[in-house]
Parts: C-alpha cells; structure tokens; sequence
C-alpha cells in the first residue's frame, strides 16, 4: 500500500463530509473523541488513585468522567441518527422522482405508440427513422426509472418476492429461447445443457430477471467472432443444500482493477468498454441483491481477454416449511 | 357499442388511452378524479373500466372499494392502470376486486389494447 491509501483510510472525516456532517456530528469523529478521553481518563484515575488515596476526590473524579462520557455518547447517538436520516432522505427523493418520472415517459411512449402504429396516418421511412430513435431513448429511461427504483427497494428492504415452487431448468430455457435471437446476431453461440432438473422455491419472475441479465451480460460482452455462452447447473457438495447456476463466457473478461467493484452501483469498466456496450450499469447490484434476499449468493471469476464465470446460489427448496407456508397463507385467505 | 370507463387525472394519458380505444370501436366515458368516476360509472354502466390509483378528490383504491360494494357496479370488470407500484399496493388493489394491475410505464399501448379486449364484457 502507497502513502495515498494510506492517507485516504486515515481520512474518517471523508463519509460524513459527504453528508454535510461537522466534526462534532460525525459519529466517526465523535468515537474517536471519546476514545481518547476513556484512555485519558483512565490514566488520569489512576495517577489521582495513587496520589490520592483520598476516596472522595477518585468519586468525583470518576462521576466527572462518566458525565463528560453520557454527554458524549448522547451526541453520537444523535449523529447516528443524522446520518441515517440523510440516507432515509436521498432514498425518498430517488423513488419520489422515479414515480414522477414515469408519467410524462408513459405519455411520451404512447403518443409514440400511435404516431409508429400508423393510427394517426401514414408515415415516411425517414420520419420512422427519427420517431424510432425517439422510442429507443423513450425505453432506455423507462429502464432507467426501473432500475432506480429496484435498487432503492433492495437498500430500504422493501423489495416484495412472492415465493413459489417451479423448475430452475424451465427457466433457464425459457429465457435461452428468448435470447437466442439476439445472441446469433452477434455471432455467440448459447448453450444450455439441460441435464437434471431442479426445483427451487424463490420469486420465479425475479430470478428470470437475474438469469437474463447474466446472459445478457455475457452476450454482450463477447468476442467479435466465436463467442460461447454456457449455461449450468448443479447441486452444490454441501448435502445437497444448494443448487448453483454458471453462465460461462470467453469473452472479454474484467480486468483485475475492476474486480472489486463489479457488484457495485454503475459499475460498466472503463471509457472504451462504455463506449461498446450499453446498459446502466445497475444490472449486477440489482441481480446479486434478488440472489441475496432469495437466501442464496453469487459471483465470479474473470481473467481479461480468456472470459468470465459468473455464478449464483439458490437453496434447495425444504418441502416442509413450504407446505407450513402455504397451510399458512390458506389460513389468512380463509379470515377474510 | 361497448363502453369503457377511463379513471384518469393526467390529461395527455387521458388522451392517448381514448384515441386507442376510439379507433379500435369503443366509447370512451372520462372521468378526471375519483368521485367524478364513482358517478360516471353509476350513470353509464360500463363494460369495462380502466382505473388510475393516484387520483384527486378520491384515490383508485377507494372508488374500487365502493364499486365493489355496489350491487349494480360490483360485475364489471376493472384494470388497474397505474405508475404506483409501493409495497403491498399491487396485493392490495387485487385484493380489492381489480383483475389486473398494469404500471403504465411498462405495458406499450397495444399491449393495454390486448388485455382490454380479453377482459372485457360485452
């Protein structure tokens, strides 16, 4: 580690400056502050103790002390709150705007609906040119709004699953199917080996969402010529608690820089990746969080210019407790 | 003629709704809030009404609960048409008697044509 690193882990005021929090809001200064003072003050007691043996003058020292603590443990309690109260804040604008934004977009979608549909009249390539570049921006914000809004949803913990039993295979070749098209236009050939079947007991729309993505992700970031993407699945060796999923690639892979942050928000590599392939980056955070909450986990393996593995892990379903569930659900079905 | 309720307060969703539908051999009955949807669904009876959830002087959950209490009004078939989509809200529209939930920002306009068609009571 160079002098840099070192100086930015040093630097606990970075976080709260962020927030708009002062020195004596923070609550990583404030614990510092009051680390210092339990060293001192211990070293103080015990100075006073041995000089003293008085025992009136060590009370009022320690009941000075704890005072002097209470007061600022009080602060960085407040603090605490602060922070989480900024937090409460930028999440609550990112949905308040995200909703907002969804009906000048749903105007601007279906005014385009009729206007390509030909049901206001005939159209010229040229205006079907244009209108479609307006269409194409029309879904990427669209896409955009839902992705904020999943990720907002994920961090508040307010994202809804419905569970239910279905076949993990099924799925996976249903979304195959959907993506061959787009995986022969650019020259990838998507394999699924469809061996054993599985069953899983998790949100089936959600976990298609992540197995499209992952596909997705490989296609696109494919060789020119001779791409492959293999799809697998397998029980874990761990007593057969897990299944897990592998989408294979031999495209370009990550560089060993950006490792860290493949799973994090907008993460989309450098410029020149940027440049050839689309999305909005928000893709992996959202699949990964879908995985976590589903009671599994996921990710990868990845040497640039050999390809990628990326994986993820489902619980095999108990039997028991999904019947306790359903029984369950029967029962408040049944009062209302 | 069939007759569609359209429950909206934002005037161009209103429009472009009401073009599709007008085209496609339809009436279209508007309402702008929810208390002026309660009353045009009594007058009109109508074979099929689309919803908004977010609406002035009544919200959809409310309109739905009173239509659904309403021995005249409780058959026809509703489709939520909504950008809310908070926690618990789809359950709960559904719950309230609404066959289906659209988010409007997801669904193309022809794809809101299709499931009209196959929800309606002529």
């Amino acid at each position: 580690m160079d002098l840099k690193t070192i100086l930015k882990k040093l630097d606990f005021m970075a976080e709260c400056r962020k927030y708009g929090l002062g020195f004596w809001q923070c609550p990583n200064s404030l614990f510092l502050v009051m680390g210092i003072i339990i060293v001192f003050a211990m070293i103080l007691t015990y100075f006073i103790g041995i000089r003293l043996v008085d025992p009136e003058v060590v009370i009022a020292t320690v009941c000075v002390v704890t005072i002097i603590l209470l007061v600022i443990g009080h602060s960085l309690v407040n603090s605490f709150a602060r922070v989480a109260e900024a937090n409460r804040m930028k999440s609550e604008f990112v949905s308040i705007v995200s909703h907002q934004l969804r009906t000048p977009l749903s105007a601007l979608k279906w005014s385009l609906d009729l206007l390509r549909g030909k049901r206001l009249g005939e159209i010229n390539p040229k205006q079907k040119e244009y209108l479609d570049i307006i269409n194409d921006s029309g879904i990427k914000m669209i896409r955009l709004v839902n992705d904020l809004l999943n990720v907002n949803r994920i961090e508040e913990g307010r994202f809804v699953m419905q569970a239910k039993l279905f076949s993990l295979n099924e799925l996976i070749e249903g979304a195959v199917d959907e993506l061959k098209s787009m995986a022969s236009a650019q020259k990838v050939n998507l394999i699924f080996k469809n061996q054993k079947n599985y069953e899983v007991y998790v949100d089936q729309e959600k976990i298609r969402m992540v197995i499209q993505n992952l596909i997705d992700n490989a296609i696109k970031y494919s060789k020119k010529e001779g791409g492959k993407v293999e799809i697998t699945v397998n029980a874990e060796k761990d007593k057969g608690k897990t299944i897990k999923v592998s989408v294979e690639d031999n495209g370009m892979g990550i560089p060993a820089m950006f490792q860290k942050q493949v799973f994090g928000k907008f993460f989309r590599g450098d410029s020149l990746i940027r440049q050839k392939v689309e999305g909005t980056g928000l893709g992996l955070f959202i699949a990964r969080g879908i995985v976590k909450l589903s009671g599994g986990d996921m990710g990868f393996d990845s040497t640039e210019g050999v390809g990628s593995n990326f994986w993820f892990t489902l619980p095999v379903p108990d039997k028991r407790k999904i019947n306790q569930n359903q029984n369950n659900q029967n029962n408040k079905n049944n009062k209302n | 003629m069939s007759k569609i309720l359209f429950v909206e307060d934002e005037p161009s969703l209103q429009k472009t709704i009401s073009e599709v539908l007008t085209q496609e051999g339809y009436k279209v009955i508007e309402a702008a809030d929810g208390e002026e949807g309660l009353k045009k669904a009594k007058e009109e009876k109508p074979n099929l009404i689309l919803l908004d959830l977010i609406l002035p002087k009544k919200d959809g959950f409310e309109v739905l609960k009173e239509l659904k209490a309403d021995e005249k009004l409780k058959d026809i078939p509703v489709i939520v048409l909504t950008n809310l989509e908070g926690l618990g809200d789809v359950e709960k529209a559904l719950s309230l008697g609404a066959t289906t939930y659209l988010v409007k920002a997801n669904y193309d306009l022809e794809d809101v044509l299709k499931t009209v068609k196959s929800q309606i009571k002529e």
